[in-house]
């Protein structure tokens, strides 16, 4: 075959560039989401079976059952989860992400995002908050209560008041954090603040009333973290956009289910190369020890992959507060990454380096070339289910899933 | 051999490769030295070397074709 892969790369890294993801609406899974059935549940990382499911993902899936009525009580919903009546399918395979677990089922509300360049939409749930919620694997009476309560109210009070609201350009929308001390992964305050700015006047125009508007808005502003569930998504768009370009290199996934971590490559359409997640390295909540924690989780690596997260920590010195580490270690931990990646991204600037555009494209040729591994900062389930967030840090990718792909890319295309 | 005797009675100066305490010993006795973070490529691992190697060559290739047409 008469590729090169300079000119692959290029092409790729040029529609990542070209990439404008948009905040299109909001749906619900089973009506929107491209596959998506009443009897299938959705779920972070590679694909994977009950049997070799994590305790966090159990617990997830669990609670989703018991959210959609197909079981009363976590007994009842083990048995249903392990028989043949639910299926199971990575988020990455029906064009969506989900944070931590990850698990999405058909009466959820789902963010739709738009790439304006190519008009393809990436979907992802809203975000929970933090303690006990779904995507940590909790499923208590509390879970599933605030799990009703986003599908009645505050999924559609969002979808009413988006009509209200400027176009957002989500692309820009995480530019712009990086310039406000976010990295638009495990640091979220900036980004929240700015969708609240656009949220709030467009939710007090909805007929809802004034009770829900209130708690709606309540609900944003108490939860640092809801604008994570639109960063992901956004990097999902700007990267299937790179999907499935022959003879390209790059990476366009990297993404855990708390046993497998998984990749997929631009040039190697569809295909996964997996190796065991790895325990992540951080800063745990009182009362907890390394021994509680579940090996690395959640489709939110799709963060790192798009030039921000982990990639763009010097944007975001404040964050090792949070993952451990000092100041001078997240600025060295941007800088290494530009060792393994295609360029510098047009949008995502970094002050302290200058506005350097931050390190994006990884490459599996330059990763096994340099074995240099992609940093990745992250939460920490416990690795039970039920019990919820025990930390975060930092962790990175197995080197197997690099070079797994580097010998099918050898197969493909120089043999 | 009068080349290596020269090569001594001059002011040593040093590139470091690789493993940083030999840089570190040298400073510590004042001999001006610049350290390079070098690895082997793939870090000595023959397999991926191998591997790249096949990437490399056929890339050559396709550059030799794009320069034939």
């Amino acid at each position: 075959m008469l590729i090169d892969i300079k000119e692959a790369n290029k092409k790729a890294f040029d529609a990542i560039q070209a990439a404008q993801p948009i905040i299109k609406g909001i749906g619900t899974c089973l009506d929107t989401v491209p596959g998506m059935k009443q009897n299938l549940i959705l779920h972070a990382g590679p694909p994977i079976t009950w049997e070799r499911m994590s305790g966090p993902l159990r617990g997830a899936v669990m609670g989703a059952l018991i959210y959609e009525g197909f079981a009363k009580t976590p007994e009842e919903a083990e048995k249903v989860a392990a028989s043949d009546k639910i299926e199971y399918s990575p988020w990455h395979e029906h064009d969506g992400v989900g944070p931590m677990a990850g698990v999405a089922s058909a009466s959820m509300p789902v963010w739709i995002v738009e790439n304006k360049t190519n008009k393809k939409c990436t979907y992802c749930t809203l975000n929970e908050g933090l303690g006990k919620v779904l995507r940590f694997g909790a499923y208590s009476e509390e879970v599933i209560t605030r799990l009703k309560w986003m599908e009645k109210t505050l999924g559609p009070v969002i979808k009413a008041a988006i009509p209200f609201m400027p176009e957002i350009n989500l692309k820009n929308m995480v530019a712009q954090v990086l310039q406000m001390g976010d990295e638009a992964h495990n640091r979220n305050k900036a980004g929240t603040s700015l969708l609240i700015r656009e949220l709030a006047p467009a939710v007090i125009k909805t007929d809802f009333s004034a009770e829900d508007k209130i708690k709606v808005l309540e609900f944003v502003n108490s939860n640092d973290h809801f604008f994570l569930n639109l960063s992901m998504p956004a990097a999902k768009a700007i990267l299937q956009s790179a999907e499935w370009i022959e003879g390209s290199t790059l990476v366009t996934t990297m993404c855990r289910n708390g046993t497998d971590f998984g990749i997929r490559v631009a040039g190697l359409k569809e295909q996964w190369f997996t190796g065991p997640a790895q325990i992540v390295k951080g800063l745990l909540f009182p009362g907890f020890e390394e021994t509680d924690c579940n090996p690395d989780i959640g489709d939110s690596a799709i963060t790192e992959t798009c030039g921000f997260g982990g990639f763009a920590m010097a944007a975001a010195p404040a964050i090792v507060k949070f993952v451990g580490g000092v100041a001078g270690d997240a600025i060295n931990y941007t800088k290494k990454m530009y060792e393994i990646t295609e360029g510098e991204s047009q949008s995502f600037q970094i002050p302290i380096l200058d506005f350097r555009g931050s390190p994006q494209g990884i490459d599996i040729l330059k990763v096994c070339e340099k074995q240099i591994l992609p940093q990745i900062n992250t939460g920490i389930a416990h690795k039970k289910s039920g019990i919820g967030q025990v930390g975060a840090g930092l962790v990175n990718p197995p080197m197997k899933c690099f070079e797994d792909a580097l010998q099918a890319y050898v197969d493909k295309y120089c043999d | 051999m009068s080349n290596l005797k020269d090569f001594f009675g001059k002011k040593v100066k040093v590139i470091n490769l690789g493993i940083p305490s030999f840089a570190d010993d040298l400073k510590r006795q004042n001999v001006e030295v610049i350290h390079t973070d070098w690895r082997p490529p793939a870090g000595g691992n023959k397999k991926i070397q191998a591997l790249l190697d096949k990437v490399e060559t056929w890339q050559n290739k396709v550059n030799a074709a794009k320069g034939a047409k």
